[in-house]
């Protein structure tokens, strides 16, 4: 693997490796540019990933402190980790469970089908949805998704067959084991799927699609990938004229260095993106890099979540498996007459035994509480993911209180749940109890809002550069050279698991930069 | 249960406010028909600690088993998390001090009431501090280890027994089949 300079003119600097960050460097030097991605965690392989739930927890996952506020429900119960995302080559494709919706068509003009929602600030997507789905055929392609392009769907697991079951007595019809980007068959170099139920430590086998090991030796294999792991990179920094002109990072011994940049792309998910772009202000850019809306941080979106466990008389098992493997998506449309906008999936889930007590049901004690866990063998679950509201003051900020490693402010999370997110979770709870019940529950359990797993909106696409921090193509309205490249710059949530759709977008901006670049604009 | 909390120091001199390195000592033995039962070298069990007495481990012991009463499963698996807090107290002044005012809240003889006098002894103390801790601590320890595991079916982890593909992940014959065309093939055959 090359190491390019310092002070090498020439460079594309992506921060970042997940699904956004590793598949532009792919994509970037797929078309001949030279590529430094920046990776703040460490880098694990197949063989190391452990398959100790805790171990694995403490081996991917972003546990740098953070603070948040509001009413949300991560406040109380989770006050340590309001999201739970990966620090690690490949982010969190590392530990993602590799469901893959496209969002619907009436999702991407949220403002215009849902009207004017008081306290919300909908705004539809500068992209045609037909202009979308092009690139989400190019994703699904690219990721091996289930059901599409004639990659078969995955066996039904002892967790799918109670939510079938139930879901299907209750009239639902587009019920199935999910688009997952999972290999089903032996594909791409990488094996099939053996149901181990480990998507979210590591998938020892690679039959789950990850940057770590699909995008990111790709484009090690160009020779013009330059990765630089356990690298943290604290600024991005402009010239007079506001283009970006590299960045400056802490190298793997905490040393400070300076990266020339060409371009700069940014993939840290939607907290640490925004907080990157926050923390680069400058007295060009007062409030934080390309911040001029005083969008850069707000309208943070993290979807509506909330498993929904059904406790039965037999046993299901619901350990083993693909994790994620099953989705109701009926509720996936906007109906008001369910006394709310937009919709959710409700997905099949479950959590092994060390982690449901710390996500699944993280308030109780005593015998209510350990009376759920003595019927572990017993228990099916189910996940809803709805859309949330953008709200402006859901916001990242600058924490005033904790300091990182370097002395830098860690992020604070606000975040008051919309009342429309209030009454889709308690619509979609009621369906997913409904549905164990059909077929017998004795007993059903919700969780409370878990930590964050899809971060979105904090950098928006707009067409107005007074709305949004970015065009329709990623790049910054006021940095001609600076791009976002993950789901920062979703305008709104939507229901759809974000990853598809962050690379469906990088998909689409890496040819914009190649064309670009070709035509001497960058 | 089968668990004796055994004094290393003089019951007579000690004062249980006083931590003193390596003062207490729990143990116990593993019931017979323990699935670990045949696994293990040794039945007994012993849980050396550095921080409490035995008296305030066998408090702490208590407590736990309110916070997350599993009537059947073995007293090994709750010490695993007096273990933990005990390591945890042993890394500070200030974290043996609360550690030692929280217990103390316990009032003698805690280990010793029913349950539902315990319950109620918690639920004055839930919102604060020491309480949360404990019970943090006990969801993140208690279900994190092989007896747990064993004890609530658990299988951990299956990537060197090939997965559950050909053991069981979809063996639930108590409901129908899903039908080809909403779920699909095994992949062989």
């Amino acid at each position: 693997m090359p190491r390019f300079e310092l002070n090498d003119p020439d460079l594309v600097v992506i921060v970042g490796s997940g699904a956004g960050g590793g598949t532009m460097a792919n994509e970037l030097t797929r078309r001949g540019l030279k590529v430094v991605l920046f990776e703040a965690g460490k880098r694990q392989s197949l063989a190391t990933f452990s398959q100790n739930p805790g171990e694995a927890f403490g081996q991917l996952t972003w546990l740098e402190p953070r603070t948040q506020s509001g009413t949300w429900d991560p406040v109380k119960t989770s006050p340590t980790l309001p999201a739970w995302h990966c620090r690690t080559v490949g982010g969190t494709t590392v530990h993602w469970t590799a469901a893959t919706p496209r969002l619907q068509p009436y999702e991407v003009r949220a403002r215009s089908v849902y009207g004017d929602i008081p306290g919300a600030s909908l705004a539809d997507w500068p992209i045609d949805y037909a202009e979308l789905k092009r690139w989400y055929q190019a994703a699904e392609m690219r990721l091996g998704v289930t059901r599409r392009n004639g990659n078969p769907g995955m066996p039904a697991s002892n967790n799918f067959k109670v939510m079938y079951a139930g879901a299907r007595r209750l009239g639902y019809k587009r019920v199935h084991t999910n688009y997952l980007a999972i290999n089903s068959r032996a594909r791409d170099g990488r094996g099939l799927c053996i149901q181990q139920g480990f998507c979210a430590q590591g998938c020892k086998t690679g039959a789950k699609w990850s940057t770590l090991y699909t995008e990111i030796p790709r484009a090690e294999a160009s020779g013009k990938l330059d990765l630089r792991s356990e690298c943290f990179v604290t600024r991005i920094e402009h010239d007079d004229a506001g283009r970006a002109t590299g960045v400056v990072y802490r190298d793997s011994a905490g040393v400070e260095q300076r990266q020339r940049a060409r371009i700069v792309c940014v993939a840290g998910n939607a907290i640490e993106t925004a907080r990157l772009l926050l923390l680069s202000e400058s007295g060009r850019f007062k409030g934080g890099l390309a911040n001029g809306s005083d969008q850069v941080g707000r309208n943070y979106c993290h979807h509506v979540l909330s498993f929904v466990f059904g406790i039965f008389d037999q046993p299901v098992s619901f350990w083993r498996g693909a994790v994620l493997a099953g989705v109701v998506e009926d509720e996936n449309i906007h109906d008001p007459r369910r006394g709310f906008a937009g919709g959710y999936h409700l997905e099949l889930a479950m959590l092994d035994l060390p982690t449901l007590p710390l996500i699944g049901l993280p308030y109780g004690w005593g015998r209510d509480f350990s009376s759920v866990i003595d019927n572990y063998r017993n228990m099916a679950g189910m996940l809803m993911n709805g859309e949330d509201m953008p709200r402006p003051d859901n916001r990242i900020t600058l924490s005033a209180s904790r300091k990182d490693a370097y002395g830098l402010p860690v992020a604070h999370i606000h975040c008051d749940p919309h009342a429309n997110d209030v009454a889709m979770r308690a619509h979609a709870i009621g369906q997913g109890r409904k549905i164990y019940e059909a077929v017998g529950a004795k007993r059903t359990v919700v969780s409370p809002m878990t930590p964050a797993t899809h971060q979105m909106g904090t950098a928006r696409m707009s067409h107005d550069p007074g709305q949004g921090v970015t065009n329709a193509y990623g790049r910054a309205h006021e940095v001609p050279n600076l791009f976002i490249s993950d789901g920062s710059v979703q305008t709104t949530a939507g229901a759809a698991n974000p990853t598809l759709t962050i690379v469906a977008l990088v998909l689409r901006q890496a040819e914009h930069i190649g064309r670009e670049v070709a035509v001497g604009r960058l | 249960m089968n668990t004796r909390a055994t004094h290393s120091d003089s019951p007579q001199n000690a004062d249980r406010r006083t931590f003193v390195r390596g003062v207490g000592v729990l143990s116990g033995v593993i019931a017979l028909g323990h699935p670990l039962a045949a696994l293990l070298p040794s039945r007994a069990w012993a849980v050396e600690l550095r921080v409490l007495s035995s008296v305030d481990a066998a408090a702490l012991l208590a407590m736990i088993r309110t916070v997350a009463p599993h009537d059947t499963l073995d007293d090994a698996a709750y010490a695993l998390v007096v273990n933990a807090i005990d390591a945890d107290a042993a890394g500070s002044t200030a974290a043996r001090a609360d550690l030692a005012a929280g217990i103390a809240s316990l009032g003698a003889g805690f280990a010793r009431m029913p349950e539902a006098a315990r319950v109620v002894h918690l639920k004055a103390i839930e919102s604060g501090a020491f309480f949360q801790a404990v019970r943090v601590k006990t969801l993140m320890v208690l279900y994190s280890n092989p007896i747990a595991w064993a004890h609530f079916g658990y299988e951990g982890e299956a990537f060197s027994k090939g997965g559950y593909l050909v053991r069981g992940f979809n063996d639930l014959k108590w409901l129908p089949d899903v039908p080809p065309a909403d779920s699909g093939p095994m992949p062989f055959g």
